[in-house]
């Protein structure tokens, strides 16, 4: 089978960039998507349309992102300047 | 592919699939995700899942001699076959197996430029049916070392300022802000990047469509990021597989001579107690 309606897009879903790439392959959708950096892929789904499979993607997707902590940025010596104070 | 120092190691898409029935040829699918082989392949190619048949499943290490022999040899690869690996994101775990083939001393190994998602995008043929492969016999070599970098190695390269050290990793993972990839879980206790570590995230090596920058971007890249050929270079992520790529990139398409995998990397380096971690 051939690799039919393959498309790629970029879509933020909270602070992070994704790509969503879909594609038909005989009679079924196949989305993943990915984190863009590193391009990791979070969540793989199919459907009988373009759109199930890419929300079902999504979803997955979303769930995984919101776990992700971001740590602030405080130097050891930015620290030590705020206890001097 | 041509300016390359070893383009033997880079084959394309189209090439594919005008050897898909030469028999001394052996494809392989190698992906991040292990699902995306099942989910179709090109035509001929196994699926090896790094996470089981590509380490050791009780240490933490490489593919254990025996097992790699049993792999290959269920694979219908002998030692005279042309491997050919490809896979998903930019070939990350592709470029980790042709790491541990050179490590086991497969003389031709080969690296689809572009990887699953060139040839997807392109719009070429993928099949469910898994290949009848006859089983052959695989000796391996002596692993070979020279190519892994160990935890020891990183600290007395430093330590000396003996080797250049270049962190593939996303400039987030880099700084610190986060202890791992969007969406994936957290591995280490710490976060920032090993002390003197240069920032050359993997990605930069290659073109939208998956393949690799031409050899003087990439010469441009590395050599103007300050890493020269004088040293040994160590590239390091935060489980070895993107630093399989840039080893690749170092070794294979720039020729630099000594190039090694830290495979410890990031999980690690940032859980070893009192480690020095740099951040900004």
């Amino acid at each position: 089978m051939k690799v039919e309606e393959y498309s790629k897009r970029q879509q933020q879903v909270g602070q992070w960039k994704v790509n969503i790439v879909s594609y038909r392959l005989g009679d079924q959708y196949y989305c993943t998507v990915d984190n863009v950096e590193p391009g990791a892929t979070l969540a793989r789904a199919q459907g009988l349309t373009q759109d199930e499979a890419e929300k079902k993607a999504l979803e997955k997707a979303e769930g995984m992102l919101a776990k992700t902590l971001v740590v602030a940025l405080v130097s050891r010596r930015q620290m030590k300047g705020t206890a001097n104070r | 592919m041509a300016d390359y120092v070893h383009p033997e190691t880079l084959v394309s898409t189209g090439w594919i699939e005008e050897h898909k029935n030469d028999l001394d040829i052996r494809t392989v699918e190698v992906d991040v995700d292990t699902r995306a082989y099942d989910e179709g392949h090109i035509a001929g190619a196994v699926g090896w899942a790094w996470d089981s048949e590509l380490c050791d499943t009780v240490q933490r290490d490489i593919v254990p001699k025996a097992q790699f022999e049993k792999l290959l040899g269920e694979s219908g690869i002998d030692n005279n076959t042309t491997v050919i690996l490809y896979g998903d994101n930019n070939n990350w775990f592709a470029a980790w197996a042709f790491w541990q083939l050179k490590i086991y001393g497969h003389n031709d190994v080969r690296l689809m430029n572009g990887g699953r998602k060139k040839w997807l995008a392109e719009g070429r043929e993928l099949t469910k049916e898994r290949p009848s492969t006859s089983p052959k016999k695989y000796k391996a070599k002596n692993a070979d070392f020279s190519i892994r970098a160990f935890l020891g190695d990183v600290q007395k390269g430093i330590k000396r300022k003996s080797i250049h050290l270049v962190d593939v990793r996303s400039p987030q993972e880099f700084t610190g802000e986060i202890l791992a990839p969007p969406g994936l879980p957290e591995t280490c206790q710490r976060g920032g990047h090993i002390p003197r570590a240069k920032s050359i995230t993997w990605s930069r090596a290659c073109d939208e469509d998956g393949t690799f920058k031409s050899f003087d971007e990439l010469r441009q890249l590395y050599e103007g990021a300050g890493i020269s050929r004088k040293k040994p270079v160590v590239a390091y992520c935060r489980i070895g597989e993107r630093s399989s790529h840039t080893w690749f990139v170092l070794k294979y398409l720039l020729g630099y001579k000594d190039v090694r995998n830290y495979d410890g990397s990031w999980t690690e380096w940032g859980n070893l107690v009192r480690a020095p971690v740099e951040k900004p």
